[in-house]
């Protein structure tokens, strides 16, 4: 049997893979020179920016979503029976329900609107994180630049796969390929304990879940005797709680009475089978009960891949997700919505209590993004379907700012050795463009203007439970967005408020004494009083900037900190339009999961 | 589409957005211009408020006039929907002015008076960074009494939260941080309840219009969901207030807050609260306002006698006037509670006053503190109208008028919410609520007490000198209260000897002689007074005198309230005109 493969649908991972492969192949045959190096962060960016046209071009294009790695027509029922009768109850696919798993033959690669979203946003993303690791790069002699971008890729190309992947197979392939090479990346920095750590942590909880999602997928698997989504969906529909013509979707009271109807009609192992794939994806993204690895995982690694894990995996886990409740599932929504509610609710809150004590910069985001989590699940767990794209939206604006807080981190912990919040004292003085950013950023988790984005991201996941009728869900989630603030605007005002002494902070790269003499003299007047305010303040800065300017003309060399600089600045627009407008994201959101009210 | 609702945003956030540039002058000229700026910024945009009130139709108050209506996020239903009719234009008004006054006070003359611009502070005072949040302050401040859709109201509501967050945490005393967390944490909490409440309503019934909401008077919602989301949204709405078990934040906020923060907190952003309950809580949940009511009576008087006695415990001068807000906004919230149009409009009117005197309250508060180095009444001792003669009668003034003198602007605020009592909406408890007129004319009361007992306490009296000699020394030398006292622990002979060291003081011997020699602090004190005496018009700032009395920048930045506060309370229909027919479609009443 010979399949026509449709090479437009799947040209985004083929370019990423491709490169990859190309990468691979350059750093083994190029000459160590030193322009080598960059030369290769070139070649992952041109492939990056390539596979990000390809999805701009079939976002443009109109039409039919493009579909792939099809079934033939003649091949249309389960090779294998299932445990339950397959097809004869659900009558076809009703109208108007999810276009992506409509009828014609059931495929395992779609390119829909979901797909276009996730794999916009995990390539988006990964601009940013390239960047960050060509400054990584440049600065650590130890990090093989060849491995660590062809890794880079292959997480990228599996982010790109998985919102596509629409059977079970593909879709824990691609999470694997996602999972896999970030416990390499992890460890890449040689010679350093807590990499190590990091990385034999992040491996163990992986394996772990995997293992334990597999399970959960052989039992659909055996259950229904077909892996792919759609087709779940039609055999499990005769379970459904409510009709699936019906777009309404019940009164909490039914959906109660559904519930238990439920847990006598469904098979147990149905049930059994749902909760372990769940708990296979809590683990990918962070949720509790499976979130303890993120604080130590995320310090551990290198910056640019704690950014990694908190934007692109977390958003591949979500995809996955999603895909797997939503097109898979829908029919059971009244049993796995419940489940996710709670997970949500002790998600966020175990998030940002652990975040409270933080005084780490990056396990303090670690925790803040175990809490995002949290947030991003809420409205899974209300049973709307259109819930869904809350949480997508959610995601979008997510992506940004984090990324864009992980991007200032990584800056002042190379630039200035800083790895404590403490640290960050006074930094909107040394460095105003970082400091500011950051700032911005901190208010736009927090979900306060003027970081509107994060407001309106918090707006829309708060309109959708309300409308959802999750009534606890929102109170638990209102308290929790109040405790986020907290550790939030503390950061914030320690980047504001200025270094009361002359400087006794450890400074790595030597600056030169001549620098330093004018901030502790400006630093003096101030405290005696004896010149108008305005000018130490103004001086004390000044001073400032010229050593760190300094700093700068030192080893590290500006040309290291130039795409961390373009990595800050392209997070700051994108946080800045979605302020603005943040309509360009909920009109990003894909038509068939948007709210038709 | 109307320019002006858009012009009074866009004006102050340009004018932020001005000083994120850099500025290549030199540090004097940069200051004049920042000076410049902050003035032409906020007097452009009271001018424009000013525009407003001229070309608003008064002959129709209750129609929402000068509307913008433009779609802005057509994926959460949120419109740019902004206007004004009778009840938000007062409030307008007086935010523009208020926040033009904060600049005048800051900025006026060469801005190196106590307590402005140019004075040094431990750390710096960055002037660029306080105009540039006090203008974002506005941004938020005006908009959320223009905007029309409940969720532009919320955004506008939350965008005042981080820069007064700033205000208090940077520029604030010394228990500041504290202070600007717990603010900032309460208030998000109740902003939080009130976007839940908010949303509730829009679930309900598919709209977020509030002029839609406010005709429609309820239809579509249940009485049991109409109740719920008053509660969410009163509960927001409460901790801005604040109401009485709500309030814990205010105290702490409003004694640390620098002088323009406490004013701006209390004039206006207490308002965004009350402002909520006239505009979305009453008219668009009437019936959960109906079954409400009597619990939110029961806790506005509650926090009238409640705030009198808390006021009579206080010694910082700062807290009893934050403490004096909680009864003031108690008789609000019993205006509103009586769903009454007597009694909203006393809401309403006592909104407005209690702007104009408690900003002018925490002006003089915020003078005394700074020339004293401290607000703590007994160690200010009496005899202020001796020692400061001007200051310490617009202490007196403004105190008056807060207690309700006839004649002010204080009184019909309290006394026709007294009235609305008498005789609340039908469906109402006439007994409870005769039983809370009567407890409210006993908070009434209560309030003379303790104002009269801080001003004999304060103004009146023989000038005791308890306040030590070299902070007064230290204030005379130009450094800042803060520092002074610091250094005043330290050892008074530092700086003694620090201002016998410095050049071109006046009078560096008698600060040495009276540090030296504590008994004769009362004589010195009155000789220093005495001199500031003559100069308290105004003459050049920036000279030796010791304790100077009101100085030019404070007279501008003061007189305007004192006029407004005259003015209302002699004329009072000058607003209830404006108030009243709002009102009455609001509460249905004929």
């Amino acid at each position: 049997m010979i399949q026509s493969i449709d090479l437009y649908a799947i040209a985004p991972p083929l370019i990423l893979a491709v490169a990859a492969g190309l990468v691979l192949l350059l750093d083994a045959f190029l000459p160590r020179r030193p322009y080598s190096r960059p030369l290769l962060g070139g070649v992952t960016l041109a492939g990056v920016f390539g596979a990000l046209g390809a999805v701009v071009a079939q976002a443009l294009r109109t039409g039919a979503p493009l579909r792939t790695f099809c079934v033939p027509e003649g091949m249309a029922g389960p090779s294998r029976p299932g445990l339950i009768p397959s097809g004869a109850m659900g009558g076809g696919p009703p109208a108007g329900d999810l276009p992506a798993i409509a009828a014609g033959p059931s495929c395992s690669f779609v390119v829909d609107g979901f797909t276009l979203v996730f794999a916009g946003l995990a390539l988006a993303a990964g601009i940013v994180v390239v960047l960050l690791s060509m400054a990584e790069i440049s600065s650590g002699a130890d990090v093989p630049a060849g491995e660590w971008h062809f890794l880079l890729l292959c997480v990228l190309t599996g982010a790109v796969v998985l919102p596509a992947a629409r059977d079970l197979i593909t879709l824990v392939v691609a999470l694997e390929l996602v999972s896999l090479p970030v416990f390499a990346l992890t460890a890449l920095r040689r010679y350093d304990g807590r990499a190590s750590e990091a990385a034999v942590k992040l491996f163990l909880v992986s394996v772990v879940s995997t293992a334990v999602m597999l399970f959960g997928v052989s039992l659909l698997y055996g259950v229904t005797g077909t892996v792919h989504l759609d087709r779940l969906a039609q055999d499990l529909r005769q379970y459904t709680p409510w009709s699936g013509v019906d777009p309404v979707p019940p009164a909490e009271s039914q959906a109660y009475a559904s519930s238990l109807q439920i847990s006598h009609d469904l098979p147990p192992v149905l049930t059994v089978a749902m909760v372990l794939v769940l708990a296979g994806f809590a683990f990918k993204v962070a949720a509790v009960p499976f979130h303890a690895w993120a604080a130590d995982v995320y310090q551990g690694a290198p910056v640019p891949v704690a950014a990694l894990l908190s934007v692109v995996s977390k958003a591949a886990g979500f995809a996955g997700l999603i895909l797997i409740l939503v097109a898979a599932l829908p029919a059971q929504a009244a049993l796995w919505a419940p489940i996710i509610a709670i997970v949500a609710a002790l998600t966020m809150t175990a998030g940002n209590l652990l975040a409270l004590r933080q005084r780490h910069a990056v396990r303090l985001l670690a925790w803040s993004s175990v809490a995002q989590s949290g947030y991003i699940l809420a409205p899974l767990g209300v049973q709307t379907r259109e819930a869904a794209n809350a949480s997508i939206a959610y995601l979008v604006f997510y992506a940004a700012m984090n990324l864009g807080a992980f991007a200032v981190v990584m800056l002042v912990s190379r630039r200035d050795g800083q790895e404590g919040i403490d640290g960050y004292r006074g930094l909107a003085f040394r460095s105003p463009a970082a400091g500011l950013s950051l700032v911005f950023f901190l208010i736009c988790l927090a979900g306060l203007p003027p970081g509107l984005a994060g407001l309106f991201a918090k707006i829309v996941v708060f309109r959708e439970i309300v409308g959802g009728g999750g009534a606890w869900l929102v109170a638990v989630m209102a308290v929790n967005t109040v405790i986020g603030l907290y550790y939030y605007a503390t950061w914030a005002a320690r980047i504001l408020t200025p270094v009361p002494v002359p400087v006794p902070v450890p400074v790595r790269v030597p600056a030169p004494a001549s620098a330093r003499a004018p901030a502790a003299g400006g630093t003096a007047d101030n405290v005696t009083g004896g010149v108008v305010a305005e000018d130490a303040a103004a001086g004390a800065p000044g001073a400032t900037r010229a050593a760190s300017g300094a700093a700068r003309g030192g080893p590290g060399s500006a040309a290291g900190w130039l795409p961390v600089g373009v990595a800050i600045a392209l997070s700051g627009i994108a946080a800045v339009a979605f302020s603005a407008a943040p309509q360009a994201v909920l009109d990003l959101v894909p038509g068939f999961l948007i709210a038709s009210r | 589409m109307n320019w002006l609702p858009i012009a009074l945003l866009a004006v102050p956030l340009a004018g932020s957005a001005v000083l994120l540039a850099p500025l290549p002058v030199d540090a004097p000229a940069r200051g004049r211009l920042l000076r410049l700026h902050g003035l032409a910024v906020s007097g452009i945009t009271f001018l424009l408020a000013v525009v407003l009130a001229a070309g608003f139709d008064h002959a129709d108050p209750a129609r929402v006039q000068f509307t913008t209506d433009l779609a802005w996020i057509p994926g959460l239903d949120l419109r740019f929907h902004l206007g004004v009719d009778g009840i938000s234009l007062p409030l307008v008004v007086l935010t523009t002015l208020l926040t033009f006054l904060c600049f005048v006070y800051l900025c006026w003359g060469r801005s190196d008076g106590p307590g402005q611009l140019l004075r040094p502070r431990p750390g710096g005072n960055r002037p660029r960074a306080l105009v540039f949040t006090l203008l974002v302050l506005e941004v938020g401040m005006i908009g959320t009494f223009l905007a029309l859709d409940l969720l532009l109201f919320f955004v506008f509501f939350e965008i005042v939260l981080i820069p007064m967050y700033f205000v208090i945490a940077v520029w604030g005393g010394r228990a500041r941080r504290a202070a600007a967390t717990k603010f900032i944490l309460y208030t998000l909490l109740g902003s939080v309840a009130l976007l839940v409440g908010l949303l509730l309503v829009w679930a309900q019934t598919g709209t977020l219009d509030m002029v839609a909401l406010g005709g429609a008077q309820g239809t579509g919602m249940s009485r049991a969901v109409q109740i719920i989301a008053f509660l969410a949204i009163g509960i927001g709405l409460a901790v801005k207030t604040p109401m009485w078990p709500l309030h814990t934040w205010l105290p702490d906020a409003h004694t640390e807050a620098p002088t323009v923060g406490s004013v701006l907190l209390a004039g206006v952003l207490l308002k965004m609260g009350t402002y909520g309950f006239a505009r979305i809580a009453i008219p668009v949940l009437p019936d959960g306002a109906a079954a409400v009511a009597p619990w939110l009576g029961a806790l506005a008087v509650v926090g009238i006698v409640y705030g009198s006695l808390a006021c009579l415990a206080q010694r910082d001068l700062k807290r009893m006037i934050a403490y004096s807000s909680i009864g003031h906004m108690g008789f609000v919230l019993l205006g509103f509670a009586t769903l009454t149009p007597v009694g909203v409009n006393a809401a309403l009117f006592g909104n407005i006053a209690h702007g104009l005197i408690t900003g002018l309250l925490f002006f003089v508060a915020g003078a005394v503190k700074e020339r004293y180095g401290t607000a703590d009444m007994p160690t200010l001792g009496g005899g202020m109208l001796v020692r400061l003669p001007h200051l310490g009668s617009v202490l007196t003034f403004a105190c008056v008028a807060s207690l309700g003198l006839p004649g002010l602007a204080g009184f019909w605020g309290e006394m026709l919410a007294l009235l609305g009592a008498f005789d609340p909406a039908p469906g109402l408890s006439r007994p409870l609520f005769l039983t809370f007129m009567a407890v409210g004319g006993l908070g009434t009361v209560l309030t003379a007490a303790y104002f009269l007992v801080m001003l004999s306490r304060v103004t009146h009296g023989r000038p005791t000198e308890t306040v030590h000699a070299p902070l007064l020394a230290g204030v005379k030398a130009g450094v800042s209260p803060g520092d002074t006292a610091a250094e005043a622990v330290a050892g008074p002979g530092d700086t003694a000897a620090e201002a016998v060291t410095r050049p071109g003081e006046a009078v560096p011997e008698s600060a040495g002689r009276v540090s030296a020699d504590a008994v004769d602090t009362g004589t010195a004190s009155v000789r220093t007074g005495g001199r500031a005496g003559p100069g308290g018009g105004g003459t050049g700032p920036g000279g030796g005198g010791g304790l100077r009395d009101v100085r030019a920048y404070e007279v501008a930045a003061w007189a305007p309230l004192v006029g407004l506060i005259l003015l209302f309370g002699l004329w009072p229909k000058a607003l209830l005109l404006i108030t009243d027919p709002v009102v009455r479609t609001f509460v249905g009443a004929p």
